[in-house]
This record gives structure tokens, C-alpha cells and sequence, in this order.
């Protein structure tokens, strides 16, 4: 157990070292959803009205959806080089290859979300702090399933990568779409709701929605608790069992 | 140091069609040698070192690297090898310096005692300067140096080498031969490797292993193996088209036009009995030559296709 943390800490922190060597391309990984907290945001609160308390959640989980799930991208260029391999030639374990890397993952959409939230302080959005903190760790855990099954995808797709980003890109927009963060599913017709409602991401977004409110947590919460359980399973499942039978 | 009997390697490929890609190697390599495993494109070189490094498992049979088993003890053999494998070896969004310090953690060190064998391995690869640097920004010399410094970081008995000089100008090659050497000479480090380089082979390993079709095809030093299996050719020059044929009838070689063509295990020996023997005929003579198989005489013997010539189908 020691030797697994030890392991674990090595991978997090060769990969955390280059964040750390330059931060500032932490700020250029989130410049999408920085775009859509001033630009689009700043739309819907001139269009629907006092928007921010609705929108910053939708924004963190949109995060997940930009940062953990493209981090597979990391590994597919290293196995498509040969730094993966070298690695996986020393006694390093295989378990810990993904969980130090999740974890860094995590580091940096913990970071990113905190900034957002920061930034979006002066726009008008009231943070809640035991609200804010619990939807933090809800997202956190959803981005440890969505990172390990992007890690998952990449370890399938190498060596040629193509699956990796057909997944990806086809995957993307869908799960925005349909779960409610840029414009509410209520107003959209049926068809809609009903395909809202097979999007695990959609109870995710209500649940951090109820959350950031600061409310006492409802159904909403628990769905949203599940999908994200759920989907770190899945997820961490899929991906210990590709990281093990080599690479 | 490495022991395997009977290793066998099938890959399944789609519509249930397999590929042996490795049939029954059995092979021993005893420390401190240095070993060349050659052969063409396909031939299992790659599929068979994958398998003693812990990246394959094998489909039958067993192989013992520095005294562990592959398939029981992976951990084991792995904390006992270094690998240089054919692509570079370090991640492109790292520090040079920081990649080594993270191999060595991998392998188990303190980072203390980490960031002191990373700062040993730059200067024993000449690399110092480039600590600060990312791969991309190195020369494919340089990469390379830094490869074997990521495979020798945890001072392993047994290193093996995946093509270690491709790719690479003379320069750089003789730099990287250089390198390789010393570490032999001042660690006794057993070294395991392929190239596609024949020349290299032949001056450089004292053993060299040949692979064609997943089995091995011959073993032993390049001297060995150059005078048992292709032996010294001898190039006869006549000054009339007609003395070429008559000598070649008289020696049993080939003529074609001015030139004599003839096999000899040694042409030094050989040479002067067969001057001799045309003399006494009164055929003459206007020049002689003696050649020295290669390597790839050797291949060509066995196989009766050449080594260098990539396009062999795999």
C-alpha cells in the first residue's frame, strides 16, 4: 500500500510539474469555458435576468466536459511516443499510472473551478460555502470518471489515436446540448426532456444547480450524486483494467 | 542473464488468422556479454525483446531475465533491466532533468537519491546543459543520450537496446558506440540489442544472434560466423574473356566476361594454390582480389535473401 501511494505520487507529480512550472497554461486550457462565462453568460443575464446563480454551476460542470474527458489526450501522445512504454518497462504500478494521473487532473479542474467561481463573484453570482464546497466534491468525483474513461479510450485507441477523438468530438456536443447547461431542458419539447433525461450529465448539472443555491439538498442532489458515482465506477473500472493488461 | 526455452509469440490478427510471430526461441546469454540480435523487418526481433522486458506476454514457453521469470515475477524483472526502446523515450511536455528524476522514482529511489543519479546520468551522457531543456528542443543524437540515460538511471546489470543507433548521422552513432562501450567496460553491464545496422554488428557485439521467420538461424561470434556459413570470396581478373572461362572451369567458379568468381572457406590459404594450378595450365592471370564475407553473406547463405534489403515481405 505504501509502495502504491508512493507510485501514485510519483505519476502525480511528473505530471503536475509542468502545470506547475507554468501556470499560465492552466488559464489557456479553460479558455473555453471562461468564454462562455462572459460572453454567453453576460447574454442570458441581459435575456433572462439574473442568470448567474443558474449559469456558474452549469459553466463547472462544462469544465468537466473540456478538461477531464480530453485528458486522455496526454496519454495517447505518449503512447503514441515511447515514454508510455518506458514506463511501463519499470516496476512503476499500473494502478497508480491512472490514479496519478486522474489526480492531476482533479488538481487542475479544482483549480479552475475555484477561479471561475472567483471571477464570477463580481458579476453578481452569490456563493454559498458549504453549497459551493459540497458541488465541488460532487464534481470532482464526476471528473475522476469522465478523466479515467477518457484515459480508458485513449489506451484503445492507441496506436493511431483516430478512435480517441471521433469518441470525443462525437460525444462532446450531445452531453452539452443535452444537459441543460447553456439553456434550460423545461422550455425545449418532449423529445427532448426525454433525451435530457438519459444524459447522465443532465442530473449532474441540476444537482450542482441545487447545491451552489445553497438549498438543503433534495431529489435532485441524490440523482445527481448517483450519476456521478456511478460514472467514477465505470469509469475507474474500465480504466485500472486497460492500464493493467499493458499497454 | 537471460535463459528461455521454447519461446513462442502468436498474435490473433481480425477473421481468426494468427501470426506466429516468434516460434520456440531458446537462448542464453550469460552477464557481462554483448549481444547483436539480427535480422529484417519482421523477422521477431522487437516481438521477442518486448517479450523478455515484461511489455508482452509470451503464448508459450518461459524466458528468465536477470533471474526472474517474465511471466511470474514481471515486477521482479523489471526492477533488474533497463530498456531503451525504439521510439525517444522521454515525454514531450517535460524537462529533460525532471524526467530523469521521475525514472528514478519509478524505480523506487528517494528523490534525493533520484536527483543525484539524474545529475550522474547528465553527466556521464554529456548532457548537463540540456537539464533545463524539453526533448523537442534536443538533437536526435542528444534524444538518444538521453534515452539510455532514462534506461540506466537505477544502474541495472542488463540493458537492452531496441535499434539504438537508427536514425542517427555517423557522428552521432560513433557517439552513442562510445557511450555504450564505456558503460561495458566500467560496469560490466550485459547489453542486449537489435540494430539493422550490419557493419555495427559485426565490429562492435563479440555475439551475434541472426532471427529470420521467429526462429533463430545462427549464433555465434561474426568471425564464427562469416567462416562457417559464407566463407571468403576470391575475384579473378584474366585478360581475355577466354582465360576467365577457362579458369573458372579449371577452379569451379563462375566467369563472366574478364571476371572469375570463386568461394574459398580462406582466400589467403586458397589464393596461392589456385595461382598455381592456372599457372600450371597456362592460363594467365592479371589480377587477383580476396573479399571478406559480411554479415549479410552470411544472411544470404542461410536464407538466400539479403539482410539489407528492407522490402523483404513480412
Amino acid at each position: 500500500m505504501t509502495m502504491f501511494l508512493r507510485d501514485t505520487m510519483t505519476v502525480f507529480r511528473r505530471e503536475f510539474t509542468p502545470s506547475f512550472r507554468e501556470p499560465a497554461g492552466l488559464l489557456f486550457e479553460m479558455g473555453q469555458p471562461l468564454l462562455f462565462l462572459f460572453l454567453f453568460g453576460a447574454l442570458l443575464d441581459g435575456a433572462v435576468g439574473s442568470s448567474w446563480q443558474w449559469f456558474v454551476p452549469g459553466i463547472l460542470v462544462m469544465m468537466c466536459l473540456t478538461g477531464p474527458m480530453a485528458s486522455g489526450y496526454y496519454l495517447l501522445v505518449e503512447l503514441i511516443g515511447g515514454s508510455m512504454e518506458r514506463m511501463m518497462v519499470t516496476p512503476l504500478n499500473r494502478t497508480a499510472m491512472l490514479v496519478g494521473r486522474t489526480m492531476k487532473a482533479m488538481a487542475v479542474l479544482l483549480a479552475q473551478a475555484v477561479l471561475i467561481i472567483v471571477l464570477a463573484v463580481p458579476l453578481g453570482f452569490e456563493p454559498h460555502l458549504t453549497g459551493v464546497a459540497a458541488g465541488l466534491a460532487l464534481l470532482m468525483v464526476f471528473g475522476v470518471g469522465l478523466g479515467a474513461l477518457s484515459f480508458a479510450l485513449a489506451i484503445k485507441s492507441a496506436p493511431d489515436g483516430t478512435l480517441f477523438w471521433t469518441v470525443t468530438q462525437v460525444l462532446l456536443f450531445p452531453l452539452l446540448l443535452l444537459s441543460g447547461v447553456l439553456l434550460p431542458l423545461d422550455s425545449g419539447p418532449g423529445w427532448l426532456r426525454v433525451a435530457g433525461g438519459l444524459n447522465p450529465v443532465a442530473y449532474i448539472v441540476e444537482a450542482e444547480r441545487a447545491l451552489f443555491s445553497g438549498q438543503a439538498p433534495g431529489l435532485p442532489v441524490l440523482y445527481g450524486v448517483l450519476a456521478a458515482a456511478a460514472t467514477a465506477a465505470l469509469g475507474l473500472y474500465l480504466g485500472n483494467r486497460a492500464m493493467r493488461r499493458g499497454v | 542473464m537471460i535463459h528461455t526455452r521454447g519461446l513462442t509469440r502468436t498474435f490473433t490478427l481480425k477473421k481468426k488468422q494468427t501470426v506466429e510471430a516468434v516460434r520456440g526461441i531458446d537462448l542464453d546469454v550469460e552477464a557481462g556479454q554483448l549481444v547483436a540480435f539480427l535480422g529484417p523487418n519482421g523477422a521477431g526481433k522487437s516481438t521477442t525483446l518486448r517479450m523478455l522486458t515484461t511489455l508482452l506476454p509470451p503464448t508459450s514457453g518461459t524466458a528468465t531475465v536477470a533471474g526472474r521469470d517474465v511471466t511470474r515475477d514481471p515486477d521482479g524483472v523489471r526492477a533488474r533491466i533497463g530498456y531503451v526502446g525504439q521510439k525517444n523515450s522521454a515525454g514531450e511536455t517535460f524537462r529533460v532533468g525532471d524526467e530523469l528524476v521521475t525514472q528514478g522514482r519509478c524505480y523506487g529511489l528517494t528523490t534525493a537519491e533520484a536527483r543525484r543519479r539524474a545529475g550522474e546520468m547528465l553527466e556521464l551522457l554529456d548532457l548537463t546543459p540540456l537539464a533545463a531543456r524539453k526533448p523537442g528542443t534536443l538533437s536526435g543524437g542528444q534524444r538518444r543520450r538521453l534515452d539510455i540515460a532514462l534506461g540506466l538511471i537505477h544502474r541495472p546489470g542488463l540493458l537492452f537496446l531496441d535499434e539504438p543507433s537508427t536514425g542517427l548521422d555517423p557522428k552521432s552513432r560513433a557517439d552513442i558506440w562510445t557511450h555504450i562501450l564505456r558503460l561495458r567496460e566500467t560496469h560490466g553491464t550485459t547489453l542486449f540489442l537489435t540494430t539493422h545496422y550490419l557493419e555495427e554488428a559485426d565490429s562492435m557485439a563479440e555475439r551475434v544472434i541472426i532471427i529470420d521467420d521467429g526462429r533463430i538461424i545462427a549464433d555465434g561470434t561474426a568471425e564464427q560466423l562469416k567462416n562457417d556459413l559464407a566463407g571468403d570470396r576470391i575475384l579473378l581478373t584474366a585478360h581475355t574473356a577466354q582465360d576467365a572461362g577457362r579458369a573458372a572451369a579449371l577452379l569451379g567458379g563462375d566467369a563472366d566476361g574478364l571476371t572469375v568468381r570463386l568461394r574459398a572457406a580462406s582466400a589467403a590459404t586458397a589464393l596461392p594454390e589456385h595461382l598455381r594450378t592456372l599457372e600450371a595450365a597456362g592460363v594467365k592471370i592479371a589480377a587477383a582480389e580476396t573479399i571478406r564475407p559480411t554479415l549479410d553473406d552470411v544472411f544470404l547463405t542461410l536464407t538466400g535473401r539479403s539482410l539489407s534489403d528492407d522490402d523483404v515481405p513480412a
